[in-house]
Parts: C-alpha cells; structure tokens; sequence
C-alpha cells in the first residue's frame, strides 16, 4: 500500500490499526500527527514538550522490528503529570520545569512496551488543579471547536490535541472530573477507571485517594483499546486492585449492536433533575434528555433516582482534594529535584524551601495548599475534614442503594458547555462549579465515563454513565449503544465529523 | 481586609499564618487576594456540616486496604548519579542541602 495520506489525523485508532496492518508505517503515521502539530498546535497550545525527532525515530525502530500487530506503531499523547524518562516532565507548574524523571510511570511504561509512539507531553493545569487549563504556568490551551473557549481541564491538552487531530487518542488523569469534563467540552470519549483498576505508579500526586488515569479517544471503542493497554494490577501501586480487569473491547463493540433491553438505567435527580437545575444550560439538559430517550429507545428501562447526599460533593471535594494536595506539594521542598530559589548561603532552608514554593507554585495551586492546611489544622480538622470524609461515606452509600435498582446511572457530563476563556479564572467557585456531575463518582472511587450526546449552541455536549466498582464494561457498552444510534441519526462517520465540517466551513 | 477570626471565615492573618505553615512565602498583594477567595471558598465547603452523620464512618479511601506489603527482596535502586542529575545542587555524590543551622550555631 502506497503512503498513507493526510486523512489520517482523522482516523480513528482502530483505522489506522487496520492501515498499519496493511502495509502503512509508523513512519508516516507519526510524521502526519508530526505535520499537524506544526501546523496547528502553535494556536492551540495542546502541548508542552514535542519531540519530532526522537518521535520518528521511535516510529522507525518499530517499523524496523516488524511488528504489527497490536498498538505497535500507534502514536499516543500524555497527559504531563504522567513521569517519563528522560522527558520533561512539569506537571504543569514552573516548580518542575526542565526536570527530566528517571523513570517512566507505570502507564507509560506499558503504552511503550505496547509499541506506541510518544507523540509528546500535553498541557494541564498546575498539578492537574483546575477545570479548564488555564491555571496551566505554560500558557492556556484553546478548544479547537473554538479558539476563543476553554478546552476544559485538567486534562486539556490532551483533550484539545484528540479533538484537533494532533494526537489519534491521549492520556488523561482524574481526580474530580479532569478526564470526563475535557472528554465532555471537545466531544471526546473520556473514562475514568474504577479507582485502584489503573496504576498510579508515576503520576505526579494531588489527591491520592482520587486520582486515576484513563483513555481520551475518538471512540467509544479506542478508548476501551486504550483502557485495555494501560489498567490492571501493578505491584508498584500499593493501592492497585489485584483483579483482572474486565473485558472492554469486546463490550464496547457488543454495545454498538444497540440492543440495552432489560439493562435498568437511573436518571440522577440531584444532577440536573426537577430541583437541581441551578446552574445548568438548556440546551445542555436537552441534549442529555434525548440521549435518555435514545437509551430508553433501545429497550433500556429508565427511571429517575434520588441520591440526596450528592448535594454535598462539591463541598466535601473541596476539602478533600485540598487537604490530600497540601500534604503530596509538601515534597516540592527545592531539595532533590526541580527548583530552588534564594539558596546564597544567607537564608536557611525554611526560607529557601518558602521562596522556592512561592516562585514555582501558582495562584491556584497556593489557594489550595492554604486551604489544605486550614482544612487538616487542629480545631478545624472534625468541622472540615472529618466532615468531608462522612459525607464522603453518605455518597457511596447512595451509589450503594441505586445500584440496587438500577445498572447504570447517568447525567450530564458538565452543567454548561464549554466556556470563554477568561471566564471564571479569577473565580475558584464558579470554576469548581464545572465538576458538579463529576465529583460524585469520583468520591465514591466508581468508574464513569463521558460520551457526545450532540451540541448546543454549536458546541459539544457530555453525556455520563457511571457503573458500580468494577463495572466499568457496563460503562463502555451503554456508551458505544448511544455513539452508535447517534451517529446513526447523523448519518456520519462520528461524532467529530462535525467539527471537521465546521473548521471546513470557516476556512 | 482583615476580618474578625471566626469559623467560615479566614482573615488575613490567618492566611499568613497557614502560608507559613505551608512553606509559602505569600506577597502582600496575594494574602489581599486569597483572604477574600478562601472565606468565599470556606463559605462553600462548610455546607459539608449540614450533613447527618451520626454513626456515619469517615471514607479516607474508596478501596478499603490494609497493610499492603510486598516481599522482602532487595532490588536495585535508581542509579545515583542519575538521581543527582535531577537535583538543583548536588555535592561529593549527595544532595546539597541549604544552611539548616544559624549563625551562633
């Protein structure tokens, strides 16, 4: 087969296995990627750290070995709080910029022994703190549905290198939302694992009893292909479950058949519903509203559920997330790695260790660590975070009781689509506010994933399943049953196309 | 900007105090900023107290885990000099530290 042409930044993964197998490079594959980053990443900012020739010469050494089965030869993009060797690794913040990690993440390790290319490493908010990648220290990231909107965050760049077709899929992390938020405002497919089901081993710590790596994709199905190649148990994780990891890919394209009859489906009422619609879009809610029907069209049985204590997510978060990410930023002490500010031989290491914070940190980073601080001190530990850790409780146990009904429950992704840039940066509140649907199963440690239910207003619209613990294949398939009735309804080749019409109408 | 010291609220004082605490050597202009931000953000967050949770165990972990070890083998560690590569000052084979002791030390 003659070279693959410039189409290929629009395939999908499981296409451009196909074209790999038939007799295209990686050669070509990653310099196509290469080509557009070029091209286009100058506006978009997806990424921080790119490395063409180091790229193509990955490219070319699994051409060379011949393999081409699996993901051998598929590019792929980080997320920059995953650790690489001997690639810059900065987390998005000033406090590691230039360090280059002396090992690679579990996640990273295995995408490399899978074959893959490292394309590069994508933008984040600082620390992953943050919901629309502006508290990124390297610059914001633009949506490529609209350069003058958030791609969200934390994971943005990722998000906006899948969407642009800078990357064919990419790593993203998760803590409150910051794989499914990103996934939901670019029209990506994004999943966060049950948490402990994918390794943490290499992820720069925020809050660990959150965080979980997961796929971004085109597709339904590139991201169980990708959830495949990264998840499983990993001795280097001490929190890791020693289970195998369900089937995904196989659910993913069952799921595509269409048929969701005797699966039970639970409308979240505190996401949106009757009440609890403060703060949500129309045309968000619509979108969400037909996907439900389209669902319901299938044969699944939906009804409406009721978890009270989802209420209280956003604030127990708050504290929790916090409190966890002012003890893991403790080792940014300008001691073993990254920077060191005002070390003359005058000021002690206290004072050294407080410069070096206040350079290499951001604003949003320090308003966490503050109110960490706060949040664990003695007198206030029980009213915050104590509090927060029984409300934490009350959460699970509402997953607990709707499980029993139902198989799935669903929501919106975000309550809004994406917004402008600018917007809320100046505004912790209003920007927390973009995790409300997300926060919960992250709290709970429940696998959710985010899938496109349309637009509104032009712009892409997050549709969310969440699954008991474990159950993240019931995630895939009832997400690969709405991808493939809508693209269906469409009549196009998915949901992306439309962001490739709209780019080729401004053009 | 300074307000009184009550719970839901953080004055600037205390925001100073707790930067302290975290190692953060805050400027004027951000103790003005973050006083304002945090009581907002404490604002929010306290509704966590509205909770009934009477006999309610806290969550500090979604997979509950106790005492997980692995066996006691030796394995290599990362090189050294690798490691040091990394470091912002390194001496004689160790990390170089700033001055921990005081002048009349």
């Amino acid at each position: 087969m003659s070279a693959i042409n410039s189409d290929v930044t629009s395939m999908n993964v499981d296409e451009l296995q196909a074209a790999l197998a038939d007799g295209a490079t990686s050669v070509d594959v990653t310099r196509a990627y290469l080509d557009r980053i070029e091209a286009t990443d100058g506006e978009l900012r997806a990424y921080l750290h790119v490395d063409p020739e180091a790229a193509l010469a990955r490219a070319a050494e699994i051409d060379a070995a011949g393999d081409k089965s699996g993901l051998a030869g598929v590019p792929v993009a980080l997320k920059d709080v995953v650790v690489t060797e001997g690639v810059p690794t900065t987390s998005g913040s000033k406090i590691l910029e230039g360090w280059k990690p002396p090992y690679d993440a579990t996640v990273a390790a295995r995408l490399k022994a899978a074959g893959t290319v490292l394309l590069g490493k994508t933008n984040m908010d600082e620390f992953a703190m943050g919901s629309s990648t502006e508290h990124s220290a390297y610059g914001v990231t633009r949506n490529p549905w609209d350069p003058e909107r958030i791609p969200g965050g934390s994971s943005g760049g990722s998000s906006a290198a899948v969407a642009g077709g800078l990357a064919p899929w990419a790593i993203g992390t998760d803590t409150g939302g910051s794989i499914r938020q990103p996934a939901a405002l670019t029209g990506l497919v994004g999943h966060k694992p049950t948490y402990g089901s994918v390794s943490r081993f290499g992820l720069i710590a925020f809050s660990s009893s959150l965080d979980q790596a997961g796929p971004m994709a085109r597709t339904v199905l590139d991201a169980a292909l990708l959830h495949e190649a990264i998840g499983g148990h990993d001795p280097l994780d001490s929190t890791s479950i020693d289970a195998p990891l369900p089937v995904l890919v196989e659910c993913a394209r069952r799921g595509a058949d269409g048929d969701l009859s005797g699966l039970r489906v639970g409308v979240v009422r505190e996401l949106g519903g009757d009440g609890h619609a403060d703060g949500y879009e129309d045309g968000v809610l619509e979108s969400f509203r037909a996907g439900v029907a389209r669902l319901e069209s299938m044969g699944a049985e939906v009804r409406e559920v009721s978890c009270p204590a989802f209420d209280l997510a956003l604030a127990a978060y708050y504290l929790i997330a916090p409190s966890e990410a002012s003890s893991n930023l403790a080792r940014f002490d300008g001691v073993r790695y990254g920077l060191r500010v005002g070390d003359d031989g005058a000021r002690d290491l206290d004072e050294v260790m407080a410069l070096t914070r206040e350079q290499g940190f951001g604003a949003e980073v320090k308003r966490r660590i503050i109110l960490g601080t706060y949040a664990l001190s003695s007198g206030y530990y029980e009213a915050y975070y104590g509090q927060a850790q029984k409300v934490r409780t009350l959460i699970s146990r509402d997953f607990s009781a709707a499980f029993d009904d139902v198989d799935v429950l669903v929501s919106p992704t975000t309550p809004t689509v994406a917004f402008p840039l600018g917007a809320r940066v100046d505004d912790p509140i209003a920007m927390y506010a973009a995790d409300l649907c997300t926060l919960p199963a992250s709290l709970a440690g429940v696998p959710a994933i985010s899938v496109p239910s349309g637009l509104s207003e032009g712009l892409p619209v997050g549709f969310q399943i969440m699954a008991p613990a474990l159950a993240d294949d019931r995630c895939y398939r009832v997400a690969a049953a709405l991808e493939a009735a809508l693209t269906a309804d469409r009549g196009d080749r998915g949901f992306l196309d439309q962001l490739a019409a709209r780019q080729g109408s401004a053009s | 900007m300074s307000t009184p010291s009550q719970k839901g609220q953080l004055s600037r004082d205390e925001v100073a105090h707790l930067a302290h605490l975290a190692r953060l050597a805050v400027t004027d202009e951000e103790l003005d900023l973050f006083a304002g931000q945090l009581a907002a953000v404490l604002d929010a967050v306290a509704q966590v107290g509205k909770a009934a949770v009477e006999d309610v165990t806290p969550t500090t972990h979604a997979v509950p885990m106790t005492n997980v070890v692995r066996e006691d083998v030796a394995r290599p560690s990362l090189p050294r000099d690798v490691v040091l590569a990394g470091a912002p000052a390194a001496e004689d084979g160790r990390f170089r530290v700033p001055r921990i002791l005081g002048e009349e030390a």
